[in-house]
């Protein structure tokens, strides 16, 4: 068959440029409108399966306390009930306080951010741009710590925390970042090798030491790569259970991760459309800084290339 | 330069080797490139103190502990491999395993290939594409607390949108979902699905590395749609596929707050949903047995490091690099 079809186009000389007919320029038209259609349809499923599930969650956040949360047919966009004021009351709610939660939350993201950004900055500088003894091997290591399945290891973690006497208290949350994280190092490293060698032997001419060349020439330049970073450990922060599950025993000190997890499962006690409010609410704050670095972020990781 | 003029100097006493440099190990260390590496361990050393206290001790902890039937309370003796002999023959670990083993072998291709499929979907230039993208990628920054809370509300068997969905489309009995042991597993690979556009962030930049030349240069030696991407795009995209991979199995491994939201401590009904780690969280601080859970601990470590190790091994067969070696 295809060599049939195929027969005439080669008797065509091959350097005469050919105008279509108007009949193949509507066909190929055709084709191409076919092909956009379809392209959105696709797309557009993709997109309500993601957001209607939102949107039926916002409905039944806005929904009064004794109206049925299930009806027989999903309501996926909120008609009905606007009570706006079930999120205030989420966020004070006696039971489960989740503006203490909240408040509780941002101090770990925020201290984690901090050592994050002070630890993995420094590590990385040394592997982008000096010589050293064993940066290969070391360098090696720092990748195959990316794939240790570290929650594996919150036994050990417990027990060494548990005799330093940091059980109830945020330190084993917030102290570990202080001691890096191979995943975002390895991505500054990459960022700063781009950086031009001759600013640092300049600086180097200029009588600068090591820290001054870091401090002063580049982690500003890194600030890209950096708030990439600070933006990751952020929401893993914000999202993290298991961490808090393990260290926290005080209703007081819970983050909203724990908080949303222990109104669920103690849902007698709470009401669901308080629940939904306040799921909606943890939602909001990871989506906010993924928006503001989008851009960026698909720009950056293509740009710093994951063949290492 | 400098550290070449210093280096002759210092080591002035060694034999020259053929090439003419002086045969210290290594290359020649001068004072200056002496100050240098001084200071870069000092630069490295919050990562170096890091991991000795928080990943290898704690690796090295968990063999100790595991011999041992440490708990909080009791004080703990040396019981040898008596942890690993009870493990063998506790069929919650082997569930445990199973469960997570199945879950690691559904979940990890088709977010593989739902994945990419999306990508190369949002790589095309369309009106809005951006905003597409957008909403696409979001779910992957919800945390999976929030993600369970609000799937464990769509699943429900008589009044949740999938069950609706899956009357209009004419299944009479659709599935109890999270309430049936069978179909618990295949609702968690049904949610973690929802958050699939993370892994498309990741490959929507691989192809944006894909030089527009070799498209051309396809183009004009006649390749079609399939032959572009068969010859052009994936391979060019293996290296970002590999590391897609290996982070998803690393995930996959570690699943936790899904399962520990939609099933409890005991891995709900039927204990479907027992996943591995869950198992060493309940038998660790649930019931106390920390020397245990730190043979599964170490168990894990080791299983999901034989993966690894496999998948690297082989990558050199179906990964393409450019620049070989560099």
């Amino acid at each position: 068959m295809t060599t049939i079809r195929q027969a005439p186009e080669t008797e065509v000389p091959p350097l005469v440029i050919v105008a279509p007919s108007r009949r193949q320029v509507f066909a190929r038209r055709g084709l191409a409108i076919f092909k956009e259609l379809c392209w959105y349809l696709v797309v557009l499923t993709v997109c309500a399966f993601i957001l209607l599930p939102v949107g039926w969650m916002l409905t039944a956040a806005l929904k009064p306390d004794l109206a049925p949360i299930y009806t027989f047919t999903p309501q996926w966009f909120p008609t009905h009930y606007w009570h706006w004021n079930n999120f205030y009351r989420a966020m004070v709610y006696p039971l489960f306080p989740f503006l203490r939660y909240t408040i509780n939350t941002l101090f770990v993201v925020f201290a984690n951010i901090i050592g994050i950004l002070i630890s993995c900055s420094l590590v990385a500088y040394p592997f982008a741009r000096m010589r050293f003894r064993f940066r290969e091997p070391l360098f090696y290591l720092l990748i195959i710590t990316m794939l240790v399945p570290w929650q594996a290891l919150i036994v050990p973690q417990f027990f060494f925390f548990y005799h330093l006497g940091w059980y109830g208290t945020y330190l084993p949350l917030i102290i570990p970042s202080f001691g890096g994280n191979a995943f975002f190092i390895f991505l500054i490293r990459q960022y700063m090798r781009s950086i031009p060698k001759e600013l640092d032997e300049a600086a180097r001419v200029d009588g600068m030491s090591y820290f001054q060349i870091y401090w002063r020439i580049i982690l500003p330049l890194s600030i890209p790569v950096l708030t990439v970073c600070a933006v990751f450990t952020f929401i893993w922060n914000w999202n993290n259970l298991l961490g808090p599950l393990l260290y926290l025993n005080n209703n007081n000190q819970f983050t909203i991760a724990i908080g949303l997890a222990n109104m669920f499962q103690n849902s007698a006690n709470a009401k669901t459309n308080l629940l939904l409010a306040a799921n909606l609410l943890s939602m909001i704050p990871p989506a906010i800084v993924f928006l503001a670095i989008q851009k960026r972020l698909i720009g950056g990781i293509a740009t710093l290339g994951l063949k290492g | 330069m400098l550290a070449g003029l210093t280096g002759r100097s210092r080591f002035r006493h060694l034999p020259r080797t053929a090439s003419g440099k002086r045969a210290t190990s290594g290359r020649a260390i001068g004072r200056v490139a002496k100050r240098e590496q001084r200071a870069a361990y000092l630069f490295l050393s919050p990562w170096i103190i890091g991991l000795v206290l928080f990943v290898v001790g704690p690796i090295v902890v968990s063999i100790v502990l595991s011999l041992t039937n440490y708990s909080i309370i009791f004080p703990s003796h040396w019981i040898g491999l008596q942890n690993y002999h009870t493990m063998l023959h506790d069929s919650i670990f082997w569930q445990s395993l199973a469960t997570t083993l199945t879950f690691v072998v559904y979940s990890v291709p088709l977010y593989l290939i739902v994945g990419l499929g999306l990508s190369l979907l949002l790589n095309m230039k369309r009106r809005g594409v951006n905003l597409f993208r957008t909403v696409i990628f979001l779910p992957y920054v919800i945390s999976g607390v929030a993600v369970a809370i609000l799937w464990s509300s769509l699943l429900n068997p008589q009044f949740g949108g999938v069950n609706w969905l899956l009357r209009h489309l004419g299944i009479a009995n659709p599935p109890l979902w999270l309430q049936s042991p069978t179909w618990a597993l295949p609702s968690v690979v049904l949610i973690g699905l929802w958050s699939v556009g993370g892994g498309a962030i990741i490959y929507l930049a691989g192809l944006q590395n894909i030089p527009a030349q070799l498209y051309e240069a396809a183009e004009v030696d006649g390749a079609g749609p399939w032959q572009r991407f068969r010859y052009v795009t994936f391979p060019m995209l293996t290296p970002t596929l590999l590391f897609v991979l290996l982070t998803g199995l690393v995930s996959a491994f570690q699943v936790f707050d899904i399962v520990y939201l939609l099933g409890g401590p005991m891995g709900g009904t039927g204990s479907a949903l027992n996943f591995y780690l869950l198992n060493l969280w309940t038998q660790g601080f649930g019931n106390g047995r920390l020397g245990y859970a730190s043979g599964l601990a170490w168990i894990l470590v080791l299983i999901s490091g034989i993966v690894i190790v496999a998948v690297f091994k082989g990558a050199s067969r179906w990964v393409y690099y450019e620049h070989e070696g560099n």
